[in-house]
C-alpha cells in the first residue's frame, strides 16, 4: 500500500500544505524520512563504537602488560554494585524497546510510562555510580598522579564527595517538583504528564544513592573484617601531599623496614619510598604509576559512559515532552526509535565494561 | 486500512505486525514493526540470566581462560541487544553492514595495537626528570 498519501489526508487538516507537520518537506514520504534518520543514527553509533574502542585499546594494552595491577585494583570495585547497575541498565533497555513499540502502536500512556521508567533507571544508575565514585575518592583512589597509596589503617578523607555530587540532582528535584506543582495549579495535563516522570527520575537518583550507600557499607565491613589484623599505627600523617613526589617523607612512627625495598623494580621515579608503603604486600603495584594508571582508565571509561547516560537522559526527557504532545504514531516514531538505538548502545558498552572492570579475580 | 488509524485496537495491530516480519514489510502498519512483548521480555530475561552467569563464572578459578569466557558471554549479551532490542534482524541490510563493519575495524585496531604490546614499559613515569634515565641506586629515604 502507499504509505504516504493516507496519513497526509488524515492529519493535514491543520497544516495547509502537502506534507503533514511531522514530515519534513524534503522527504517524499514517511518511510523515506524514517530510513534516512535511521541510517544517520547507525553511522553515529559507528563513530561511538570506534570512540569507545580507543579506551578499550588502552585497557587491553595495560592489562596485557600488568595483569597484577588489575587484580589489585579490581578489589576496590564493588562487584555487587556493578551487577545491580548492569541489571538496571538491562531493564532500562527493555523499557526503551517497549517504548518504541508503544510509539508505533500509538499507545501514548504506555509510551510515556516506559520512557519514564527508562529515565528513572538511568537516574538509579547514576546514583549508584555517584556512591561508587565518592567512596573511591574518599579512599584516595584518584586517577594517575593523584592516586594515594593504600595503606592499612591510613587516614581517609573527610570530604563528603557524595554530598557535592548530589547537589545537581537535588537542585533538579526541587525544580521538577515546582514544575509539577505549577502543573497542578494551572490544571494543565501536558505539564503534569511531563513533570511527573521528571520528578520520579530525580527521586530515583536518590533511591540509587541510598541503595549504593547500603551496599557499599556492607562491602566495607567485609573488607575491614578481612584486614583488621593490620598494624594499627595511628597514622595522622597527611597522605594527600603528593605534589612534591613520593620522596617527601611523612612522619611514620617506628616502622623498621626502611626504603630500598623496591629499588630492584628498575629505573623508576615513583618507586615505593615511604616505609609504610614498602611494608604492604602490594608495594610495587600500590603506587601512582601502576594502580594510578588503572584508575585513570577506570574513570575515563566509566566517566565517559556516565556522560553518555546523562546525554541519553536529556534526549529521553525531550521524547517525553514530544510524547506528551501526542506526536508519535505508526508513520512517525523515528525519534523514539533512534534514541532507543543510542540507549541500547550505551547498554552495549556497559555489558563489556562490567566484566572487564569489576569481575577480575 | 489507513496507516495511522488513530482509534485502532492495539491488540489487533500488534498481532498483524507480529506476522509482518515473517511476511516482510509493508503489512498493516506501513514500515513500522512493533516487537511482540513476549519477545522483549524473553530477551530481557536471557540477558539477566547471562549476567548472573558471568558473575558466577568470575568466582571460578579457571586462570587465563577467564577473560575469554567473560568476553564470550558479554558478546552473546551484546548480540542479543543488537539483534532484538535494536531490531537489527528486521532492519535494512545496509544498516547491518554498517554496524558490523565497525566491529571489523575495532578488531583491526585492537589487533594491530596488541601486536607490540610487549614493547612498552611496565610503569608510567610521572614527572620524568633527569634522574629517571639513570638507574636508581640512591637510598631514597634519607635523601631529604
Amino acid at each position: 500500500m502507499t504509505t504516504a498519501a493516507a496519513p497526509a489526508d488524515h492529519l493535514d487538516d491543520v497544516h495547509h500544505h502537502e506534507h503533514p507537520s511531522w514530515l519534513a518537506h524534503h522527504f517524499d514520504d514517511a518511510e523515506q524520512q524514517f530510513d534516512a534518520g535511521k541510517l544517520g543514527m547507525w553511522l553515529f553509533l559507528v563513530t561511538e563504537v570506534l570512540f569507545f574502542s580507543g579506551m578499550f585499546c588502552a585497557y587491553a594494552l595495560y592489562r596485557n602488560r600488568n595483569p597484577e595491577v588489575f587484580e589489585f585494583c579490581s578489589s576496590f570495585l564493588n562487584e555487587k554494585l556493578g551487577a545491580i547497575n548492569t541489571g538496571v541498565l538491562l531493564f532500562s533497555s527493555l523499557t526503551m524497546a517497549w517504548a518504541v513499540r508503544a510509539s508505533q502502536l500509538r499507545e501514548t500512556k504506555t509510551l510515556v510510562g516506559m520512557l519514564a521508567a527508562t529515565l528513572g533507571c538511568a537516574a538509579i544508575f547514576l546514583g549508584v555510580k555517584a556512591v561508587e565514585y565518592s567512596h573511591k575518592w574518599g579512599l584516595g583512589l584518584f586517577p594517575g598522579k593523584f592516586y594515594q597509596s593504600q595503606l592499612p589503617g591510613a587516614h581517609h578523607s573527610d570530604v563528603n564527595y557524595l554530598f557535592y555530587l548530589s547537589i545537581p540532582a537535588a537542585v533538579m528535584l526541587v525544580f521538577f517538583v515546582l514544575y509539577y506543582v505549577y502543573g497542578i495549579v494551572s490544571a494543565n495535563k501536558f505539564h503534569l504528564r511531563v513533570a511527573g516522570p521528571l520528578v520520579v527520575a530525580a527521586l530515583c537518583y536518590f533511591a540509587g544513592v541510598g541503595l549504593g550507600t547500603v551496599l557499599e557499607a556492607e562491602h566495607d565491613e567485609a573488607a575491614s573484617s578481612h584486614a583488621d589484623h593490620s598494624h594499627d599505627e595511628h597514622s595522622d600523617h597527611s597522605q594527600g601531599d603528593h605534589s612534591q613526589g613520593d620522596h617527601s617523607q611523612p612522619a611514620v612512627p617506628a616502622v623498621p623496614t626502611v626504603s630500598l625495598v623496591s629499588v630492584d623494580s628498575g629505573p623508576l621515579h615513583d618507586v615505593v619510598t615511604t616505609p609504610a608503603e614498602a611494608a604492604t604486600p602490594d608495594s610495587t603495584v600500590n603506587q601512582r604509576g601502576m594502580a594510578g594508571l588503572f584508575f585513570s582508565i577506570y574513570y575515563c571509561m566509566t566517566g565517559v559512559h556516565a556522560v553518555h547516560i546523562l546525554g541519553g537522559m536529556l534526549v529521553i526527557a525531550w521524547l517525553i515532552i514530544k510524547a506528551a504532545r501526542l506526536e508519535f504514531h505508526s508513520e512517525y516514531f523515528g525519534p523514539v526509535d533512534n534514541v532507543g538505538l543510542y540507549w541500547h548502545l550505551v547498554d552495549f558498552i556497559w555489558i563489556y565494561l562490567f566484566p572487564l572492570l569489576y569481575l577480575i579475580t | 486500512m489507513s496507516a495511522p488509524a488513530i482509534e485502532h485496537s492495539p491488540e489487533a495491530h500488534g498481532h498483524a505486525a507480529g506476522h509482518g516480519h515473517a511476511a516482510g514489510h509493508g503489512h498493516g502498519s506501513g514500515f513500522s514493526h512493533p516487537m511482540p512483548i513476549w519477545m522483549l521480555l524473553s530477551v530481557f530475561f536471557a540477558l539477566l540470566a547471562l549476567t548472573v552467569l558471568t558473575v558466577y563464572q568470575s568466582t571460578l578459578d579457571i586462570g587465563d581462560m577467564e577473560i575469554w569466557l567473560s568476553l564470550t558471554i558479554a558478546t552473546v549479551k551484546a548480540g542479543l541487544v543488537i539483534a532484538f532490542f535494536m531490531h537489527l534482524l528486521w532492519d535494512k541490510p545496509l544498516n547491518a553492514i554498517i554496524i558490523l563493519s565497525s566491529l571489523v575495524f575495532v578488531a583491526l585496531f585492537l589487533g594491530f595495537t596488541m601486536m607490540d604490546a610487549q614493547g612498552y614499559r611496565e610503569n608510567l613515569i610521572m614527572n620524568p626528570t633527569l634522574e629517571d634515565s639513570q638507574p636508581v641506586v640512591m637510598d631514597v629515604a634519607t635523601s631529604k
